[in-house]
């Protein structure tokens, strides 16, 4: 049996991270992990059964859960992080900007994340399209696909979208999730007092570690292990602070449906989760 | 963690949390208990959004908002989480900063200043020599104190303009040899504190401060006696394959204390009295001054050696015969080596000469016969310090290395 994991190595520190966890796991559990380059191909493996469980953005959530369902499968959340729960993304504009409501950006350029971040692209325009503004109709989007394939878990074009702000092309809107708004800020990418928050979505859980049709009892082992981890322990703690959490918990999906709905008004997948997006090549 | 009743209030005004605000938020956090509750006001815009991310990043819990995230006016309660308990759980003080270091230094407080507060996890530093008295001498801190009022600069501390034109060509020569020499074996006096250091655990810092005095010490005594050797234009003198292969020796020594035995108790002891014999034969204002400084810092090398040596001896009578054998193992690898470059020794007459007149040889020859017996005597009075009896420590004198170091 055992259990064998997915992550997206969306950055060098995942190997450490999972190497690490790994070796922990590995006290208690069969456990292994393989790496993908981009969740695309994560989700497809775990709904095809070659690993039993994915740690998965929350789009790649919705695809999963979407190709499952067409093949009569069902998927098993597993757990999340503390730093998934409750989370937004907010419209910024320039402190001085006469835009003072989303309608106002009607005929303006906004900049947003890469073409698949949920949080700096498909939630903030649906957004939009929520205040009226059809993107790339009544509003131009400038978009910054850096790592593409990634889900928006590289920060490189959220951070390009908040520096178009004060480029000399300059957009007049971003998008980001609200830990970024604050990052940018304290980096000085944007400078205090710089930029004032239009809008905000409601709030949505993030990443879900999945497990799919492969998975068999010991998955419900690594999520007690995994939610059994103790920041107080110096072993473990760098891995946690790495993987940006100070514990696992029990999984939620609250605010899922704003992404389900901002997938379909963008096209990003089609119900049975197939990639429609046809500007997407991750 | 459920939220108790006590509830606190943090007022930020306009600071936003980009510009410093979160370091009010967690002063008063940190009066709290985890499951408390704070309450945060202010002005800033984008407090509310602001806070959410922070609090998330922390591990504390928004619990409540009052009004709309970005406004005028914003009010949020925040419950206090316990990742910050947790993060200290299991911290220990590395010794005490005031008081004597401890007898064993744990690897796991790494580069953690004697006294702090040190968090478990990180890598351990895996310093060879963790242990007090296999480094230590309660003189260390003084000699720290002395050598760092005492650092001069090569630049101002000797009369460079000084002539040494007048300085007869032969006995320039004689000059530049032992400088050449002196170089050579201050080379071998750096690299050994540096390498000691280098394994050192550093909570015993004023020996790891001395060193690195020491290393410094001895960077300033190559600059200042190349730039002497170098002083006329001509080119340097020799170097012996015996000389060198007497001092790689001692690199190769594995043990801190037999390291610090052999370099500074034996081989600076001795270099002490050559420095001594130099300066009072020097042709010139420059070759006095350079051994003059130089012979004040060998001095404090000498005085950690022989103390750290004799405090480890007193502790472990046994450990002398591991001296005794570090002698007698250099001894034995440098049987078949010629010892001092003898155009070392021949130089040295010659500047205690100072002419080549066969009465002037003579009595060159008797200075370097009687500054061997100095250093002979010295060797001996520092061996019966660390315990040694006269006997035997007459018998390692006569075992130390022809050339000095």
């Amino acid at each position: 049996m055992g259990v064998l994991l997915g992550a997206v190595a969306y950055d060098p520190k995942v190997v450490t991270i999972w190497d690490g966890f790994r070796a922990w796991l590995r006290e208690h559990l069969d456990f292994d992990y393989v790496l993908y380059s981009n969740y695309e191909r994560q989700v497809a493996d775990l709904v095809d059964g070659r690993i039993d469980v994915a740690w998965n953005s929350p789009l790649a959530w919705v695809r999963a859960r979407r190709l499952a369902a067409a093949r009569g499968a069902a998927l098993t959340p597993v757990t999340m992080r503390d730093t998934d729960c409750d989370l937004r993304s907010v419209i910024v504009v320039r402190a001085d900007s006469p835009v003072t409501s989303v309608g106002d950006l009607a005929g303006r350029v906004v900049a947003s994340g890469a073409v698949d971040s949920p949080q700096a692209t498909l939630l903030p325009l649906s957004l939009l399209r929520s205040a009226g503004l059809v993107p790339g109709v009544d509003v131009a989007v400038r978009r910054f696909d850096v790592g593409v394939g990634l889900h928006g878990d590289h920060v490189g074009g959220e951070r390009d979208a908040a520096r178009a702000l004060f480029a000399s092309d300059r957009v007049d809107a971003a998008c980001m999730i609200d830990s970024n708004l604050l990052l940018f800020g304290r980096e000085g990418v944007l400078p205090a007092g710089s930029v004032r928050v239009l809008a905000q979505t409601p709030q949505y859980d993030h990443c879900t570690m999945t497990a799919g049709p492969s998975a068999g009892p010991d998955v419900s082992v690594l999520g007690d292990l995994l939610r059994g981890m103790d920041y107080a322990d110096a072993e473990l703690r760098p891995l946690l602070d790495l993987e940006g959490l100070k514990e696992w918990r029990p999984p939620r999906l609250t605010g899922y449906e704003q992404l389900e709905r901002a997938v379909d008004e963008a096209g990003f997948y089609s119900q049975d989760g197939e990639v429609t997006a046809a500007d997407y090549r991750p | 963690m459920p939220a108790t009743e006590h509830t606190d209030v943090t007022d930020l005004a306009d600071l936003g949390l980009d510009e410093g605000g979160h370091l009010l938020v967690a002063r008063a956090l940190a009066r709290l208990a985890p499951g408390e509750r704070l309450t945060v006001t202010g002005r800033h815009p984008a407090l509310g959004v602001h806070l959410a991310a922070w609090c998330r990043e922390h591990g504390h819990q928004v619990a409540d908002e009052r009004g709309a995230l970005v406004g005028p006016a914003v009010s949020v309660m925040v419950v206090k989480g316990d990742a910050g308990e947790r993060r200290w759980r299991g911290a220990v003080r590395a010794g005490d900063a005031a008081g004597a270091p401890e007898a064993r230094a744990e690897q796991t407080w790494g580069l953690a200043a004697r006294g702090a507060l040190v968090e478990a996890g990180g890598p351990p530093i895996g310093a060879q020599w963790s242990e007090r008295e296999h480094v230590w001498a309660d003189v260390a801190p003084r000699l720290y104190a002395a050598a760092a009022a005492s650092q001069w600069d090569p630049a101002t501390a000797v009369d460079w303009a000084a002539p040494v034109g007048a300085v007869p060509e032969e006995i320039e020569r004689a000059v530049v040899q032992v400088m050449t020499y002196l170089v050579e074996n201050e080379q071998a006096a750096l690299i050994i504190p540096a390498r000691l250091l280098s394994q050192l655990h550093p909570h015993y810092r004023e020996v790891m401060q001395l060193l690195a005095t020491q290393a410094a010490d001895e960077a300033r005594h190559v600059e200042v006696f190349t730039r002497r050797a170098l002083l006329s234009g001509g080119p340097l003198g020799t170097s012996s394959a015996g000389g060198r292969a007497s001092l790689q020796t001692l690199l190769a020594e594995p043990d801190f204390t037999t390291a610090s035995f052999l370099l500074s108790v034996l081989g600076e002891g001795t270099f002490l009295d050559l420095l001594h014999f130099i300066h009072d034969h020097a042709p010139d204002l420059v070759t006095a001054d350079v051994t003059r400084l130089a012979v004040r810092d060998e001095a404090r090398h000498v005085a950690f050696g022989v103390a750290h040596t004799a405090h480890l001896a007193a502790s472990d009578k046994a450990y002398l015969g591991a001296l005794r054998q570090s002698v007698e193992r250099r001894h034995s690898a440098l049987l078949d080596t010629a010892g001092l470059n003898a155009e070392v020794f021949d130089s040295l007459v010659l500047l205690a000469a100072g002419s080549w007149s066969p009465e002037a040889i003579r009595r060159g020859w008797q200075a370097v016969h009687d500054l061997q017996s100095r250093m002979d005597a010295g060797r001996r009075r520092r061996l019966a310090y660390i315990g040694f009896p006269d006997d035997e420590a007459a018998e390692l004198s006569a075992l130390h290395t022809r050339n000095f170091m």
